[in-house]
């Protein structure tokens, strides 16, 4: 009982990391509505960035600094020459236009980092801790806190702030929002730096777990089935729906996996997903789409 | 200049339906096809003929199944490698286990394969629409690359798991060289494409586009969306399937589960992009660019310097080229390559007066 | 050309529609007879779209009957009720902007079609005879409707009241028994207006069809129809011939205003 309990929560704390991901993905879906398919390139190039200045002897909070810095530039570069242009065109058509740009980021990360593997120690041991006669991995409880507590930072910029407020409203209605008067360009900068600071925590606890290296970019598309789960537009279903797979990605490769095989997790949050859009079509938190004819 | 076009009416309905309404163009499609069937056979080298022409062309009718589904039907998918690694792995099956099939025959069967395993990935269009639909279309990406290398049934259980393909032969005569290959490519990728030129103008093809632009008017105006959307995900596996068949028979002679992964996917999501969706001419385009602009890349680089840019670099300077261009194509020409065909052509009907 | 006045093309019976708790139509019964224009009006939320969408299957009411060719239809949705010979167009317009006014005029001629899709695909059997059939009716709309410069234009590229036309030839190409129009002059200038209505009125004499049209501009109302029902709130406030109902007090003062 005390092994489905440790599958359990180390999925749990799994699903912590895949909703930090996911998190990023709403923000900008929120802001600008669309898809970010580049977020994941942007984990990486935010990941990639801070640790090969860690290596080359750069003080970690300046390289934190620098890293971000990056992300702010990226931003006001995507929104110059990918959103402006395409503001009226389907989603469709911004997503795809995501997809190109994730590859424009990962092609100059690699580029200019290069592509090996680069190990990242955050200073955090990874001996497991004894809790209820469970071996739980004391890095994934500091990824758990520090998810918790982006949120809740995150959750105090958008309700609390006037940043907040503006952000909504472009969320809501981007036209009824200009002519209120807020600067569209301005949120739409703001927010996907945010999203590219989420991004470079993300990448960082991804990082020290997995090595820096270019798979980090695949675990973009997990967050797919996070969102739809959780819904496009809610933080709170990023973080519910990324438990759920984390969770039942981890139980099927064990409880499963000695029947039909390993590396079911490659493809079982998919197959739940699916499963979970044919009966609720717009998520567990996400907004109905009401269709006026 | 080129183009007289005085004297050259329509009479009948059905003149008017010709895809070349004009007499010039159609005599070029023929000469083209000349070219196409007898010179370049003949007087093609072996590097061209495998390393080039062979792909483009498999290439170019893999785009033209993704491009039936989302291009002409709306509906977006990310598992179009899939649905060709069913159809190359269903024609090898068929071969090696079912003795003395005629070779089309077995290519027809594994589209048939593929179509119903994309039929069934199809299914969730019929409640889920637009952009969610993409999750369905990722599930078959992974679940059938997860499939195929997990059960070794579909490689004929062999240890590495990788499997070379059968000879070719049809009606006795053996197609294993280059020139062979390509012949057997040229004419099923014409078949298929006459096909599908059929398909875009019937009903069908208006039932597509209708339920593209504006399902729920379609639905009113009496267009079953279930059949509709179902078709275009069983058509469209079945093109992908006997395009993924000749991937792995006339191009590679291997058959394994890593050429059809997810970046294959998008490879032929960026064909149709920079082709052009919902046209056939742009996937020829696409894929042209696709297979020529890496050879064009290393050329360009060897001839800078030695050593300026590596080998490794190369490969990233491609893929932010690729990326960018992408985003170039949807915001400047987002009907891709087809349209800027077309408006050249328009000119040239005009040359050298300008309207 | 002679009409029964006593056949009844469209019976609705104590309908009633509501959206999560807000009452859009509230108990409306009339009736259509065959071959007449029958005009809805109403201010604002009245209710007349959503009756529209009710008739043509894309909303189903929570009560109420609907007899239609003296057949009770249960539960059908909107493409079984296309079958049955409605066509409609729409308030914004849904035309299907990636193809020209000729497809969109041929799609609505989709159920006219018997061959099958593979016959097409391999241009055999019936593929080639019927598109030839199909393209004569399509341009027999066209014709009608004098749409004929437009033939080859994207839909997208016409200027708004030509859209609108083309999508009444699309509604038209399906020779229905029964047309419905939601706003068909909206937007319009008076010199357009004339030509709609005269093409509404040509649909209803020369081909017989019956019409039932949502329409602000009571001119117009008055003017071309032969039954007028009233609605406001979701209820019917009005029913009878134009000029019966322009002088019901009810109508008067919840819709064509009163005097102070």
């Amino acid at each position: 009982m005390e092994f489905f309990f440790e599958v359990l929560i180390g999925g749990l704390l799994a699903g912590v990391m895949y909703a930090l991901v996911a998190i990023g993905f709403v923000l900008i879906y929120k802001a600008s509505g669309v898809f970010n398919f580049a977020q994941g390139a942007m984990v990486l190039f935010s990941a990639l960035t801070f640790v090969s200045l860690l290596e080359r002897g750069v003080p970690f909070w300046l390289a934190f600094l620098i890293s971000l810095v990056a992300m702010l530039l990226i931003a006001v570069a995507v929104e110059r020459v990918v959103l402006r242009p395409l503001v009226n065109r389907s989603p469709i058509t911004l997503f795809m236009a995501t997809l190109g740009l994730s590859y424009v980021i990962e092609g100059f990360a690699q580029a200019l980092w290069g592509a090996q593997v680069h190990g990242l120690d955050l200073g955090i041991s990874d001996e497991p801790l004894e809790l209820g006669g469970m071996l739980l991995s004391q890095f994934d409880i500091f990824a758990a806190l520090t998810a918790a507590s982006l949120v809740a930072l995150l959750s105090w910029l958008f309700n609390r702030t006037r940043l907040g407020l503006a952000l909504r409203a472009v969320a809501d209605d981007p036209l009824a929002a200009l002519a209120v008067g807020i600067r569209l360009q301005r949120v739409w900068v703001v927010v996907w730096t945010v999203a590219g600071f989420v991004g470079l925590v993300a990448g960082l606890l991804w990082g020290a777990r997995l090595g820096v290296q270019f798979s980090l970019s695949l675990v973009v598309l997990k967050a797919l089935p996070v969102l739809i789960i959780g819904g496009f537009t809610s933080i709170s279903g990023a973080i519910v729906g990324g438990l759920i797979i984390g969770a039942s990605e981890k139980l099927a490769e064990v409880y499963l996996g000695p029947f039909i095989g390993s590396g079911i997790e490659n493809w079982f949050p998919y197959a739940l997903a699916l499963l979970f859009l044919l009966v609720r079509p717009a998520g567990l938190f996400g907004e109905r789409a009401i269709e006026r004819v | 200049m080129f183009y007289r076009e005085a004297g050259q009416f329509n009479t009948r309905y059905a003149e008017d339906r010709r895809v070349f309404a004009l007499r010039q163009d159609r005599h070029g499609l023929a000469a083209l096809l000349l070219v196409a069937f007898v010179v370049v056979p003949w007087l093609g080298n072996d590097y061209w003929l495998s390393a080039i022409l062979i792909p483009f062309l498999v290439l170019s009718l893999a785009g033209l199944g993704l491009n039936l589904l989302t291009g002409y039907a709306g509906q977006l998918s990310l598992g179009s490698a899939a649905f060709m690694a069913v159809g190359a792995f269903a024609t090898y099956n068929l071969e090696v286990r079912v003795g003395g099939l005629p070779l089309l025959f077995s290519l027809a069967l594994g589209g048939l394969t593929a179509a119903l395993v994309s039929l069934l990935f199809g299914l969730p269009s019929l409640r889920i629409k637009g952009f969610y639909l993409l999750v369905s279309t990722l599930a078959a990406q992974f679940f059938v690359t997860w499939t195929l290398t997990r059960f070794g049934w579909f490689s004929n259980d062999s240890a590495s798991g990788v499997i070379s393909a059968p000879r070719l032969d049809i009606f006795g005569v053996n197609l294993d060289a280059p020139a062979g290959r390509y012949l057997l490519t040229l004419t099923v990728v014409v078949a298929l494409f006459w096909l599908a030129k059929n398909l875009v103008r019937s009903e069908l093809g208006r039932q597509w586009m209708a339920v593209r632009d504006m399902d729920t008017a379609a639905a009113v105006i009496g267009i079953p969306l279930a059949k509709t959307k179902l078709l275009a995900f069983a058509i469209s596996g079945f093109y992908l399937g006997v395009a993924g068949a000749l991937w792995a028979f006339a191009y590679l002679g291997t058959v394994e589960p890593h050429g059809f992964d997810l970046n294959r996917s998008f490879q032929i999501l960026f064909i149709i992009i920079i082709g052009g969706l919902g046209s056939l001419l742009g996937n020829f385009l696409g894929a042209a660019f696709i297979v020529l602009f890496p050879v064009l890349l290393s050329n360009l680089v060897s001839l800078l310097p030695g050593g300026l840019i590596d080998a490794g670099q190369v490969e990233n300077l491609q893929k932010m080229f690729f990326g960018a261009l992408i985003i170039l194509f949807l915001i400047k020409e987002p009907e891709g390559l087809a349209r800027l065909w077309q408006r050249l052509r328009q000119r040239a009907r005009l040359w050298p007066l300008r309207y | 050309m002679t009409r029964t006045a006593a056949t009844q093309l469209l019976e609705l019976d104590n309908i009633s529609l509501s959206f999560k708790g807000v009452k859009a139509i509230t108990d409306i019964s009339f009736s259509v007879a065959a071959g007449e224009i029958c005009a809805l009006i109403g201010p604002n939320g009245a209710g007349k779209s959503s009756l529209l969408n009710i008739i043509s299957g894309v909303y189903q009411p929570q009560r109420g009957r609907i007899r239609f060719d003296n057949r009770e239809r249960r539960g059908m949705r909107a493409h079984d009720v296309a079958v049955r010979g409605v066509a409609r167009t729409f308030q914004n317009i849904a035309l299907f902007k990636g193809m020209s006014v000729l497809d969109n005029v041929l799609t609505g001629r989709n159920l006219k079609r018997r061959s099958s899709w593979i016959e097409q695909a391999l241009r055999i059997g019936r593929a080639g005879r019927e598109d030839d059939s199909q393209r004569e009716a399509a341009e027999r709309v066209i014709e009608f409707l004098h749409l004929q410069p437009w033939r080859d234009a994207w839909v997208g590229t016409l200027p708004y009241g030509l859209q609108k036309r083309v999508e009444l030839a699309r509604a038209l190409a399906a020779e229905p028994r029964l047309l419905l129009l939601d706003e068909p002059m909206a937007g319009m200038n008076a010199e357009e207006k004339q030509l709609m209505s005269r093409f509404i009125v040509d649909i209803n004499r020369e081909l017989g069809t019956t019409v039932v049209l949502i329409e602000h501009d009571i001119g117009v109302v008055m003017d071309i129809s032969d039954h007028v029902v009233v609605l406001d709130y979701g209820r019917k406030i009005g029913d009878g011939a134009p000029d019966v109902v322009r002088q019901n007090p009810e109508v008067i003062s919840a819709y064509l205003g009163t005097r102070h």
